[in-house]
């Protein structure tokens, strides 16, 4: 076989085929939901109902969604520039560690400085995460890949020697957990006895912010000249090395942010199990949404409706929970092939 | 002096060699891979599905190599995966590997689950024994290291020979190499390089899943879900360390894994009373991004390696 690009793909094509992904993503979860004992119609309505049945669960998918459209969009940010950033779980604990240092009493100001200078400093711990790993890449030519996944581990063996050392919770009752947060550095709810908080808000900012900066600035001119092609991008006078610390800075940021909201917005203190592989999801999201900044809000809703629904579902229906880890995985290989071969066509000989 | 006395013990070596056998096997399976242009990043799932696949085959009644042979199809079948989409449809190695190891590592968990719905700890099953060499086994030192191990790690061991013949003395292992340096030439002799690349990467990530398995199978008895902790990216690392030749790499992982049984031994010792343990168990991982910093200037990365093919194309 061999694959020729298609010059005006049809309308067709271009809606069908990713369409046709999300039918076999369906399908696949039909499929598990039978091997696993249930009905395949039911156990999609519960997932649909446990994510957007009510206003409780349509809350819980938006507050799910939240440390994702950060981890999205620093997935999004990154791979645009083709810097492979999988190390958003790391960059997310820099910025839960950050938050936890400045918001437990060691800053005496005011909520209305607190909180932006709290998440000011953990983006800036996120990008410095990051930073170690690009400068290997562009200084040394370290493949990216390797270094940000092994961070993630080193970084959770930092967290675990925090909270069971220097930053361990006096009243833990032995846990490995950091102290709760003051008052002021809590992120307030949106509307007083929902229970949405202002992270969400952030986050959909944040997507805005990133849209700007690479569909309106120079800036996002040259991540994606450098994305498209780093030789060609060098030729026109880009600096690419210097374009790819800068992505790395804002895609570490954005991560770190992902933890400062969970932190300051949800949990309120620091634990092992904070993020439940959010940096790897982002990668979903990210992919899902064709690595566009507003686009990754929808698919990170989308993606957090389909964890949040499968939840509620496993208690109702004994469906392992895990059917949504697959749908997720599944969506993303899916939907990466309809994307290419809605450019390209397949003759076989 | 701790090291020191650590050092002369037979059971460090013997343990070295142990946590080895695993990275020998994923090892191999990825520079098989890397060497016919694809990079396999589905690698740490792959080997996720394998120790699962091969410890529930023994948990279900099956023999302890039948175990070993599911755990490798299950392994090839993720490969195919993974083949398909990146070499006859040049999808992005990065994307479509990582969503391998997603895919993977969580069709494990459900399977686990599904099939285990109400357990707290995981069932035990009885894992392969060590076999002493007659002979050969009493060396001192030596002896108890090498040829006092399962049947899994002399396999491993094998493997590094048969892989280095293959590579270098057949003429597949010529088409394999050539396929990830110039992917042009062969197709000049009349030969597919889709064929070959396909072929590498699902016997790779057969081999990758028999690494896995050993862990569950050798190593351990159970099967946990975070257990292969990164084992696959300090493979990638090792092939890099090894620069892509199989000998060299498996030398690599004989040494990581000497590393990874000294700091073991230090969380012993006065040393570790003083140090956290987090800092042991993060030496690994350091370790491997050491090993890519210094070979990043020296290594002879495949010319091909991550650039589809696609025929009649130049």
């Amino acid at each position: 076989m061999r694959l020729e690009p298609i010059a005006n793909p049809s309308a067709l094509r271009s809606i069908g085929l990713p369409a046709g992904a999300l039918a076999l993503t369906v399908l696949v979860a039909s499929l598990l939901a039978l091997i696993a004992g249930a009905n395949p119609f039911a156990t999609l309505g519960l997932i649909l109902k446990g994510a957007a049945g009510s206003k409780f669960a349509l809350l819980e998918t938006l507050n799910r969604a939240t440390p994702l459209i950060f981890t999205g969009l620093a997935v999004a940010v990154a791979f645009r520039a083709k810097l492979w950033n999988i190390g958003a779980e790391a960059q997310l604990y820099a910025g839960a560690i950050v938050t936890v240092l400045l918001g437990t009493g060691a800053l005496p100001l005011p909520s209305a400085l607190l909180i932006p200078g709290i998440a000011l400093a953990a983006m800036l711990a996120g990008a410095l995460v990051l930073l170690g790993p690009v400068l290997l890449k562009t200084r040394l030519g370290v493949d990216e890949v390797v270094t940000t996944l092994l961070f993630n581990f080193i970084m959770l063996l930092f967290v675990s020697w925090l909270l069971e050392g220097p930053m361990k919770d006096p009243m833990g009752m032995g846990w490995p957990k950091s102290p709760a947060l003051e008052k002021a550095a809590r992120l307030p709810r949106i509307v007083e006895g929902l229970r949405l908080h202002w992270g969400f808000a952030l986050a959909t900012l944040s997507a805005l912010a990133v849209w700007v900066i690479q569909t309106r600035t120079t800036l996002g001119y040259e991540i994606r000249a450098v994305g498209l092609n780093a030789e060609a991008a060098r030729f026109a006078g880009i600096p690419v090395g210097r374009v790819m610390v800068k992505t790395a800075l804002l895609s570490g940021g954005l991560a770190a942010l992902a933890g400062f909201s969970e932190v300051a917005g949800l949990k309120g203190n620091l634990t092992l199990d904070l993020s439940p592989g959010f940096g790897y999801t982002g990668i979903i999201v990210a992919m899902l949404a064709l690595l566009n900044p507003l686009g990754v809000v929808v698919s990170a809703i989308f993606v957090a409706g389909v964890f949040v629904g499968a939840d509620s579902m496993s208690r109702a229906a004994g469906v392992p929970t895990y059917i949504a880890d697959i749908l997720m995985a599944t969506a993303l290989l899916t939907m990466v092939l309809a994307l290419k071969l809605t450019r390209l066509k397949v003759r076989w000989r | 002096m701790e090291i020191l006395d650590i050092l002369l013990t037979a059971s460090f070596w013997a343990a070295a060699v142990r946590i080895a056998s695993p990275l020998i096997f994923a090892t191999l399976g990825e520079l098989i891979c890397e060497r016919a242009g694809v990079l396999n990043l589905g690698i740490e799932g792959i080997m996720v599905i394998g120790a699962f696949a091969g410890w529930m085959t023994v948990y279900l009644g099956g023999g302890l190599w039948t175990g070993v042979l599911v755990a490798m199809l299950a392994g090839m079948l993720f490969g195919l995966l993974h083949a398909t989409l990146t070499v006859p449809f040049g999808l992005s190695q990065h994307v479509v590997g990582l969503g391998v190891t997603l895919l993977a590592t969580v069709t494990a968990s459900f399977a686990y689950r599904l099939s285990l719905p109400e357990v707290t700890s995981p069932p035990k099953i009885e894992p392969f024994q060590p076999f002493a060499i007659p002979g050969l086994s009493q060396v001192p030192l030596i002896g108890p290291a090498f040829f006092a191990q399962t049947p899994l790690t002399y396999l491993a061991f094998a493997l590094i020979a048969l892989v280095s013949i293959v590579l270098y003395r057949t003429p597949l292992g010529l088409a394999l190499r050539a396929a990830g340096e110039n992917p042009a030439s062969v197709e000049a002799q009349g030969l597919s390089v889709t064929a070959i690349r396909m072929g590498a990467v699902i016997v790779g990530s057969g081999l990758m899943a028999i690494g896995g398995a050993f862990l569950t199978m050798s190593a351990f008895s159970s099967f946990f879900f975070e257990m292969v902790n990164g084992r696959g990216w300090i493979c990638i690392a090792l092939v890099v360390f090894g620069a892509w030749k199989p000998g060299k790499a498996a030398l690599g992982a004989l040494l990581f894994a000497a590393f990874d049984a000294l700091q073991v031994r230090l969380q012993q010792t006065p040393m570790g009373a003083v140090v956290p343990y987090q800092v042991f168990l993060m030496v690994p991982y350091i370790l491997s991004i050491l090993a890519l910093v210094l070979m990043s200037r020296r290594a002879e990365v495949p010319a091909a390696l991550m650039i589809p093919f696609n025929k009649g194309e130049r």
